[in-house]
């Protein structure tokens, strides 16, 4: 019998500090931990006591990359609590920032932390002294989703402008159309990389997942809708409680979300996709047939052309709400601070974000609870590597080493949301392959 | 001929987003060019590749929360010729300092349900507190186009020019009507380090200071003026209380109580 380590120690291109560590004994893997050292930064602990006014914009603080995400679920959990509805005009305008949000975190993700993977390569920088063409129209992509979040946030990291109950400022129809010339340039690109990251060299590895997402009756869901599972959960946002919990890992400064009947869970893209591919927009539904991508996608692996989906997407709706675009009287709705308890799921573009908010009557808030999207697929990340590195053995551990780190980023890890870092280490009890 | 070597840039997180180092990739039009000018020796965020230091500038983001950090910061010091930090955690500690003033294990409690699997310090400080900086850019997040500015400063062996003067100051140059003289919307541009460009203003909401104190600020007077508006001292308390909190002088003025 063999025993053996293969180890990473600082994980790149992912947003955080992780780590993993995978033992080997002959032909099985006794233990694949993703490690999360990010230290802790309290959030939840220090937004007790904070205006609920205050919360869109320390929440954004938990992630540079998807503050959109954290400004959305903040908002709709605390309209909720204070029974503020919101008019049309800002509903469609949320969706618009989140579709920014989507595009620039997705292109990120695609052209220049995972497509190096599957080229063999360092990192994007390294990919353009090759593909020059390729990294230079994901950046052009990218910015075209910064520009939608910059215009209606007022910057592209920790946007200003959302507040509960609406905006501080809605765009004029002028502004708004300046946005147009990049986005129908976009949405083409966006097909070029749909149709591109389909031809990438995706590893055979499939395993049966529970996907969970939310789904809406008539759109593709991002700031709202039921939470549904493939395996046939179908729940209201405020059920969430009774079905999910968190649990405390020693190796880990990120809480691990789990279902109570049955464990881990995927979230993001592919769950998005498997559950909800009928409502994608038009085109983006003729791309995935066009590129034989089916739902349900059972390969992880595959996360990369769904992303470039989703992209599409996001571009077509924005395109669309665009258009549709009328500036309305009131950039929000007025309410008077109250005491409540409130909730919401939005869709990050790394998946399902819930947070859970109590106000006191003087409008300060009295718990804040959040639960990211790479908490709750950490556990799914560690089934995939233990699978992972069972099938591939007979891989040198470079190679294997490079996989795994692949494998954690098909999910587009952030690690600083869900507090934490990390750091590969795989020990092979057995025979060294070199 | 060979050209000139090119000098090694590194990027180092701490406790942090990862917002500050992505303003560099958010750079879409710049980056490659940059790329082109320095060698990205270290960047984990953006590449798996790594070369050795010493590097000739290091960028830091993100404040120190463990001993663990604060040992590692020793060795990034060590291993740069100029280190810059980046960011309101890595300039005032964040966020992540409003446990300064609170007990920390009370934080960790209410978030974790084992409290002893946390390894964590009881302050969140800046690299300051810590070791010699040679530049520190402002903002939560910095602004991209100052870090572009930064770099090519020091590249070029120059200083940046980053104005330290009030958020008013661009305000005015971009032709805001100003929040708090207009509508008596509370603003803390008069007493915020200039770099975003006074975005929030431009939105109709008063600036709620995420670059910081500016150069002897009058944060005093601005207080009065937030209370004559009707701002309850604890909400003054509050905006002085975030992401520069324990920035002097917004930690003292957060931390003053009416007589």
């Amino acid at each position: 019998m063999t025993r053996k380590t293969i180890k990473v120690d600082y994980l790149a291109r992912v947003e955080g500090e992780g780590a993993l560590h995978i033992r080997v004994n002959g032909a099985r893997v006794e233990e694949a931990r993703l490690e999360i050292f990010e230290p802790p930064r309290f959030f939840e602990a220090f937004l007790q006591g904070r205006d609920l006014n205050e919360t869109a914009d320390i929440v954004a603080r938990i992630c540079g990359i998807c503050p959109v995400a954290y400004q959305m679920s903040a908002v709709h959990a605390l309209e909720r609590a204070l029974g503020v509805s919101i008019s049309a005009p800002v509903r469609a305008l949320r969706r618009l920032l989140y579709c920014g949000e989507w595009i620039e975190s997705h292109v990120l993700h695609i052209y220049m932390l995972h497509a190096p993977d599957f080229l063999g390569y360092d990192g994007a920088v390294e990919m353009a002294k090759d593909h020059p063409a390729i990294v230079e129209r994901g950046l052009k992509l990218k910015k075209a989703g910064n520009a939608i979040i910059t215009l209606l946030g007022g910057r592209e990291i920790h946007p200003i402008n959302v507040r509960v109950g609406g905006f501080y400022r809605m765009p004029s129809r002028a502004e708004m159309a300046t946005l147009s010339e990049s986005l129908k340039w976009a949405r083409d690109a966006a097909i070029e990389t749909v149709r591109w990251a389909a031809t990438l060299p995706f590893p055979e590895f499939h395993r049966d997942y529970e996907f969970v997402a939310l789904s809406h009756a008539d759109e593709y869901p991002m700031n709202e809708g039921r939470i549904v599972s493939s395996a046939g959960l179908d729940i209201a946002v405020d059920e969430y409680d009774d079905h999910f919990e968190e649990r405390h890992v020693p190796h880990s400064t990120a809480l691990q979300a789990a279902l109570k009947a049955r464990g881990a869970y995927f979230v993001g893209p592919m769950a998005r996709f498997n559950l909800n591919r009928e409502r994608l927009m038009p085109i983006a539904r003729e791309l995935a047939t066009e590129v034989a991508l089916e739902a349900p996608c059972t390969n992880p692996f595959k996360s990369i052309v769904v992303r470039a989906l989703e992209v599409l997407h996001a571009c077509d709706e924005a395109l669309r709400i665009i258009a549709d675009y009328a500036p309305p009287e009131q950039a929000a709705t007025a309410f008077e601070p109250a005491a409540g308890i409130g909730m919401a799921c939005t869709e990050a573009p790394r998946g399902l974000l819930y947070h859970h908010y109590e106000i006191a009557a003087d409008g300060t808030l009295v718990t804040a609870r959040i639960v990211p999207p790479t908490s709750q697929n950490q556990a799914t990340i560690e089934h995939d590597l233990r699978d992972f590195v069972e099938s591939n053995l007979d891989l040198s551990d470079q190679e294997l080493k490079w996989r795994c780190e692949q494998s954690i980023r098909n999910y587009d890890p952030c690690i600083s949301c869900a507090t934490h870092f990390l750091k590969l280490d795989i020990e092979r009890a057995g025979e060294t392959n070199t | 001929m060979s050209r000139k070597r090119r000098p090694k840039l590194a990027v180092w997180k701490f406790a942090s987003c990862d917002g500050c180092q992505l303003s560099l990739l958010d750079c879409e039009d710049e980056l490659l060019a940059v790329a082109d000018a320095v060698s990205i020796a270290y960047f984990p965020e953006a590449t798996r590749g790594k070369l050795k230091g010493p590097y000739d500038v290091s960028l830091v983001e993100g404040s120190i929360t463990t001993a663990h950090d604060a040992e590692r910061l020793q060795r990034v010091r060590r291993n740069s010729r100029y280190l810059i930090t980046i960011g309101a955690c890595a300039t005032s500690g964040g966020i992540q300092a409003l446990r300064n003033f609170r007990d920390v294990r009370d934080f960790v409690s209410i978030v974790y349900a084992h409290p002893s699997y946390i390894d964590t310090l009881a302050t969140s400080t800046p690299i300051s507190d810590h070791v010699a900086v040679d530049f520190e850019l402002r903002g939560c997040p910095i602004n991209k186009s100052q870090l572009l500015e930064v770099l090519s400063a020091f590249l070029a062996g120059r200083r940046p020019n980053t104005p330290a003067h009030s958020v008013c100051v661009e305000c005015k140059a971009r032709g805001n009507v100003c929040v708090m003289v207009a509508s008596g919307t509370p603003c803390l541009g008069p007493v915020t380090h200039a770099g975003c460009g006074a975005i929030c203003p431009a939105y109709r909401r008063g600036c709620y200071g995420c670059f910081g104190p500016m150069e002897t600020p009058n944060t005093n007077s601005l207080r009065q003026a937030w209370l004559d508006a009707g701002v309850s001292p604890e909400a003054v308390r509050r905006v002085y209380h975030s992401f520069n909190a324990w920035a002097e002088p917004f930690r003292t003025a957060g931390e003053t109580d009416d007589a």
